[in-house]
């Protein structure tokens, strides 16, 4: 009661509202990741890990999901998600490798779009038309293009030794500094600018916040969260396309243990998992976070397997503080 | 009602207003008018076609039939923007605000003020400054006392929300605005803001036609009823001139309007 009055006089106890400043839950992800550096500069003192080539070779290999990343904070911004990310990565990457093989690399990297694109469509479609969970629809189409991936060739890779391909998509470097941070750089902006400063954006959370009340207030519900998930789906084609463009080459496991890395990433950047509340700059944060976890673990002596449990943990660490908040 | 120098200008005319859904005959014939400035309460009971008509006005679903004349002139409305472009705003009890998104968010979302620059109004760039700016004067003229303009909704009592829900419909320059239950989910004191609120825009020449079920509320803000009952008119009384229990019979059927 005394928290009632106090908000109706205008006057959060001052102590009060200077924490609820500092423990804001956008800030979360920073504070982690600095006590994740510091753990790891500490028990990693006699390794690399603490230099400025190590940080920067990290957000260079997490490009790829940082770019996913972005694209998933826009399907829950609007109340939806997208499971089928990962299977995009790979069917992306291999329609690009396979269409370049015979004709000009626009084309290749426009069908490599295209399979993101679609996907997208095809979610967002479904989910409206069919009213369910997008965690269903995705859930399923996940398993549909992950299987025509490994259909299309096979299970076979495809080289790819187009070198204007590779050097746009990930391999090159401007004065020293890898494309790949120019990659993020764009996505950072484009994405940051479209959630936080834009009728877009604006209009994106609200239907997240209430669909019924951004309804009522003449918001195209259903257009607003099919172009959030095809957002979602053409990044997941880009991080496919950069993939391929790093490794010289498209395989059908590539992306295929991104998902849970990327909601992580999304989840402890501060973006809810049901909708309304959503940060770009915290996806971003949050994807270099999960990079340097993976990277620390790896130094220490880790193998995959305990990179996937930690995954896992910070997922679940990260939707109990996420919940926590949404249920004020 | 304050006397007027000249006769009060008609906000709200409704003519033989007739609506069915299938075989359902909900509206059978209304009619009922609302000066400028004027409170009027809904009454009815569950089913007597409150809903509907309140729907028929605000463009959920058109009229099958009858006329809507706003201050004077025939109006066509099909839709809840043709509503709106027509002056007519609905409140809602609980669907009408985003608890996530600040005052400022809630009051301008879907009508949000765009930067001045060209190049960044083509990217829908937001005028933030001054949609905060905007947001201070329209809250200011309603008196209302909301602790900072950047708190999130969801943090706001009851009350303060909807006050919230009333600055965003005056603010679009709402001659006329629908409430549905204003206080339904409000506590006593919440409840005594909101009813200030209503007599501030009513002086401030904003008519408002109010949906209760609430006879107190309707006889503590309301200048007129009108009672729906089947359809149709039971009732349209001055509050002055009758009290809550015939109010309550003509709402049952129990009495006949004189």
């Amino acid at each position: 009661m005394t928290s009632l009055t106090n908000a109706i006089d205008g006057q959060l106890p001052f102590l009060r509202r200077i924490f609820r400043r500092i423990f804001q839950r956008e800030y979360f992800v920073y504070y982690a990741l600095i006590a994740v550096v510091l753990f790891f500069s500490a028990v990693l003192a006699d390794t690399a890990f603490f230099s400025l080539a190590n940080f920067m070779n990290i957000i260079r290999q997490t490009t790829p999901i940082t770019l996913m990343a972005i694209g998933m904070t826009f399907a829950l911004a609007v109340g939806h998600i997208d499971l089928s990310v990962g299977s995009v990565v790979a069917l992306s990457a291999l329609v690009c490798a396979l269409v370049l093989d015979i004709t000009y690399w626009p084309i290749a990297v426009a069908a490599g779009l295209a399979v993101g694109i679609l996907t997208g469509l095809v979610n967002s479609i479904l989910t409206e038309w069919l009213r369910v969970s997008s965690l269903l629809v995705t859930l399923g189409t996940m398993g549909i293009v992950a299987g025509l991936a490994r259909v299309l060739t096979n299970l076979e890779s495809i080289p790819i030794t187009n070198d204007t391909f590779t050097t746009i998509f990930g391999s090159g470097s401007f004065a020293s500094i890898s494309v790949m941070f120019v990659w993020t750089a764009i996505a950072l902006i484009i994405g940051w600018i479209a959630l936080s400063k834009t009728r877009f954006g604006a209009h994106l959370l609200a239907v997240g916040g209430n669909p019924s009340a951004a309804r009522a207030f003449g918001i195209n519900v259903i257009k607003v969260r099919m172009t959030a998930m095809i957002i979602a789906g053409t990044t997941a084609s880009i991080a496919g396309l950069l993939y391929a463009g790093r490794l010289h080459g498209a395989r059908y496991s590539l992306g295929e243990a991104d998902l849970l890395t990327v909601i992580a990433a999304v989840a402890i950047g501060g973006t809810s998992l049901f909708g309304g509340r959503a940060s770009v700059t915290g996806a971003v944060v949050g994807s270099w976070l999960m990079g340097i976890i993976n990277n620390g673990l790896i130094l220490w002596g880790f193998s995959t397997n305990e990179q996937i449990i930690a995954r896992g943990l910070i997922l679940i660490v990260a939707v109990a503080i996420g919940v926590k908040e949404d249920r004020k | 009602m304050t006397p007027r120098f000249h006769v009060p200008d008609t906000a709200l005319e409704i003519r033989e207003v007739h609506k069915s859904f299938g075989g359902v005959h909900a509206l059978r014939g209304v009619n009922f008018s609302i000066t400028q400035g004027e409170v009027v309460g809904l009454l009815g009971d569950n089913g007597a076609g409150k809903s509907t008509l309140v729907r028929c006005i605000s463009g959920v679903h058109p009229a099958d039939q009858g006329q809507i004349l706003i201050k004077g002139k025939e109006v066509n409305i099909h839709s809840p923007h043709d509503a709106r472009s027509h002056g007519i705003e609905t409140v809602f009890q609980d669907l009408a605000v985003i608890p996530n998104f600040d005052v400022v968010r809630n009051l301008f979302l879907n009508r949000e003020i765009l930067s001045s620059n060209p190049l960044l109004r083509l990217l829908g760039w937001l005028d933030h400054k001054e949609m905060k700016k905007q947001s201070e004067i329209a809250l200011r003229r309603l008196n209302s006392r909301i602790p900072s303009i950047d708190e999130e909704i969801r943090n706001l009592s009851g009350g303060q929300r909807q006050a919230v829900s009333i600055a965003r419909a005056v603010n679009w320059g709402a001659d006329l605005v629908i409430m549905d239950e204003p206080t339904a989910a409000l506590g006593v004191e919440q409840s005594a803001q909101v009813n200030k609120l209503i007599k501030l825009i009513s002086s401030q020449g904003v008519s408002v036609l109010l949906i209760s079920h609430n006879i107190q509320h309707v006889m503590e803000v309301c200048n007129r009823a009108v009672v729906l009952r089947h359809g149709r008119i039971a009732a349209n009384v001055a509050i002055e001139e009758i009290t809550p229990d015939d109010l309550v019979g003509l709402i049952t059927g129990a009495k006949q309007a004189a």
